[in-house]
């Protein structure tokens, strides 16, 4: 990644961060919730705890999301070498989402704090162990995305099934939480719940940016090059795995980013995988932050799912992706 | 709606061949009532005579929501499908008005007699109701008596408007004034939160301005089995600052009964707690 674009991501995505924190249904002044973020103590008045408990939580679990789809969908585009691998399109947010609906449910979530983004890694590492044994490195786009359709499908309904069945009178209404995904009313306890998954994820797909850039040569030449293939895929399943669980435990499934962010920033980094990761990180958390910020303004007191903005941006762009690459799925 | 079709064919068909019964017309005293709405279950099982009642909704025996599901253990139970209930030829059928609309009027085709009563909204609703469910029980009498004993003990709990609390709920639903819970937190001496924020009838509050409005007390309802995101608000850390009521809205707050009377008087006794 060049030093400039790192920098106008950064800003971007600080901005963004700022922006996050400062709108809510409560009106509060800049300064005045600037100052609360850090008062603690006997200080901690109800501006404090407002900051603090809901606002600083959402934005921070925005940030993390978005930086997780982001890295995740150009470590599996990087890998698969084929720019339609994306996490909500090819099942394993859907999957994700059913291992913490059943986690939630049937009360294995409570045993323990990191049962739940446990549980929603291991639905991750089934949709995308499975995606990867099915489409693989050598799998045309369209075993790829056929078998994303039917996994995405049957993850769904399951995820509905089991809300469906659920003795709690709210459960079936939340459909449409896990298929959308929203941030709202979140708060510090999910954030401490999904972030060690998130780090020990990023640290992982982070670090094969080498390895990708490698694989852009084909195969053979990577492992002429001395890359390990067997333990490249297995750390790619498992950092993807990891983010995608760690994020759609508490915030449900949000589709498409993982798919715009890598395609818009794959000509400013001269498609080399290594740079696209850390850029796709920053863009991914500028988009969720940014369709965050917008549906607080655009439905303040309506808890619009984030998945609806980030579908709105993300659709046509499949379809633009589709359309070019139609040549080789036929 | 081919599915109604069919059932309503199969119910007619069901007519011909009982060759029984008929529709009774209003005013006569039914012999076989079915009530398909949880609150008119309970007043039915208080206000009918033996063996009037001949099934109640499977909600009146969960204890969540039914503060009588022992009682209600003793009567037949339906799901509110027009098909069970019309083979039970129940000659009076209680409803609530936001009953399956297609279940009623698929009954009423079938010339079977609906009445249906609203959620009440309000404490002087509850009398209203409990003497026209009488009324249509033929039971005119039992259902005024109940009427009286409510409004004479609901006068005496009745107390001055002193703390703020907020009613707040799954999904950061809020109960304002103008509905019953509302009445209910009146009743017992709060002045609700709702109506500062301008959710008079109620709402959604979310947390924020509701912890910026800092009330006195916080009153939520109970927690269902199975996990949801709605009441996970209800363990969020901020709301732990605000002070809990010692008394949950739970299955005495739902209906227009004697049970609410139970609910004001709990609430009367927990803020006279936190006035300690």
């Amino acid at each position: 990644m060049s030093r400039k674009l790192g920098i106008a991501l950064g800003a971007l995505v600080l901005l963004l961060f700022a922006g996050s924190l400062l709108i809510g249904p409560a009106a509060l002044g800049l300064g005045e919730s600037l100052a609360a973020l850090v008062r603690g103590g006997a200080e901690r008045d109800a501006v404090a705890l407002v900051m603090q408990e809901v606002r600083l939580p959402r934005a921070l679990l925005g940030l993390m999301t978005g930086a997780s789809l982001g890295l995740a969908g150009a470590a599996m585009q990087g890998f698969l070498r084929n720019p339609l691998a994306e996490p909500g399109l090819i099942g394993t947010s859907a999957s994700a989402a059913l291992g913490a609906v059943i986690a939630l449910q049937t009360g294995i979530a409570s045993l323990h704090l990191l049962a739940l983004p446990g549980a929603a890694l291991l639905g991750a590492l089934v949709s995308v162990g499975l995606i990867l044994a099915i489409a693989g490195p050598r799998g045309g786009a369209l075993a790829l995305i056929l078998a994303g359709i039917a996994l995405s499908a049957l993850a769904g309904a399951l995820t509905a099934l089991v809300l469906n069945l659920s003795p709690n009178p709210f459960a079936a209404a939340e459909i449409v939480f896990w298929m959308l995904g929203s941030l709202t009313d979140r708060s510090m306890v999910h954030v401490g719940v999904a972030a060690p998954f998130v780090l020990a994820g990023g640290a992982v797909l982070i670090s094969l940016g080498r390895g990708l850039d490698a694989l852009t040569l084909g195969e053979d030449a990577a492992a002429a090059l001395g890359v390990n293939l067997a333990r490249l895929r297995l750390l790619v399943i498992l950092g993807a795995a990891a983010l995608v669980g760690g994020v759609t435990a508490v915030a449900g499934a949000i589709g498409f980013v993982g798919l715009v962010v890598p395609h818009v920033l794959r000509p400013f980094v001269g498609a080399r995988p290594s740079a696209l990761l850390p850029a796709s990180a920053l863009g991914g958390a500028a988009m969720v932050l940014a369709a965050d910020i917008a549906v607080r303004l655009i439905a303040p007191d309506r808890d619009l799912k984030l998945g609806v903005l980030t579908a709105m941006i993300g659709a046509p762009f499949f379809l633009h992706l589709i359309w070019r690459l139609r040549r080789q799925l036929a | 709606m081919q599915a109604f079709a069919r059932v309503s064919r199969a119910a007619l068909a069901a007519v011909l061949l009982l060759g029984s019964g008929g529709p009774v017309p209003a005013g006569e005293v039914p012999a076989r009532v079915v009530s398909l709405n949880l609150c008119t279950d309970q007043l039915a099982m208080l206000l009918a005579a033996p063996g009037q009642l001949v099934a109640v909704s499977h909600l009146a025996r969960d204890p969540l929501s039914s503060p009588m599901a022992v009682e209600a253990m003793a009567y037949p139970i339906t799901r509110g499908q027009a098909e069970e209930v019309f083979l039970l030829r129940p000659d009076l059928v209680l409803a609530g008005t936001y009953t399956t609309r297609a279940t009623v009027e698929l009954l009423r085709r079938l010339g079977v007699r609906v009445e249906e009563f609203a959620p009440p909204a309000a404490l002087t609703d509850v009398g209203v109701q409990m003497r026209a469910v009488g009324a249509a029980l033929g039971r005119a009498e039992e259902g005024a008596r109940m009427a009286e004993a409510f409004e004479a003990r609901l006068a005496t709990l009745r107390a001055e408007p002193g703390p703020r609390a907020a009613l707040y709920d799954a999904g950061g639903y809020t109960g304002g004034e103008h509905t019953l819970a509302g009445e209910i937190l009146a009743a017992a001496g709060f002045r609700n939160v709702a109506s500062e924020v301008g959710l008079e009838a109620g709402g959604f509050l979310p947390l924020e301005p509701l912890l910026l409005a800092q009330p006195d007390a916080v009153v939520t309802g109970e927690v269902y089995p199975g996990a949801s995101r709605a009441e996970e608000i209800l363990s969020h850390p901020a709301l732990a600052s605000l002070t809990r009521a010692g008394a949950v809205s739970d299955a005495d707050w739902v209906c227009g009964t004697p049970h609410v009377l139970d609910a004001i008087a709990r609430l009367g006794a927990a803020r006279e707690a936190l006035a300690e």
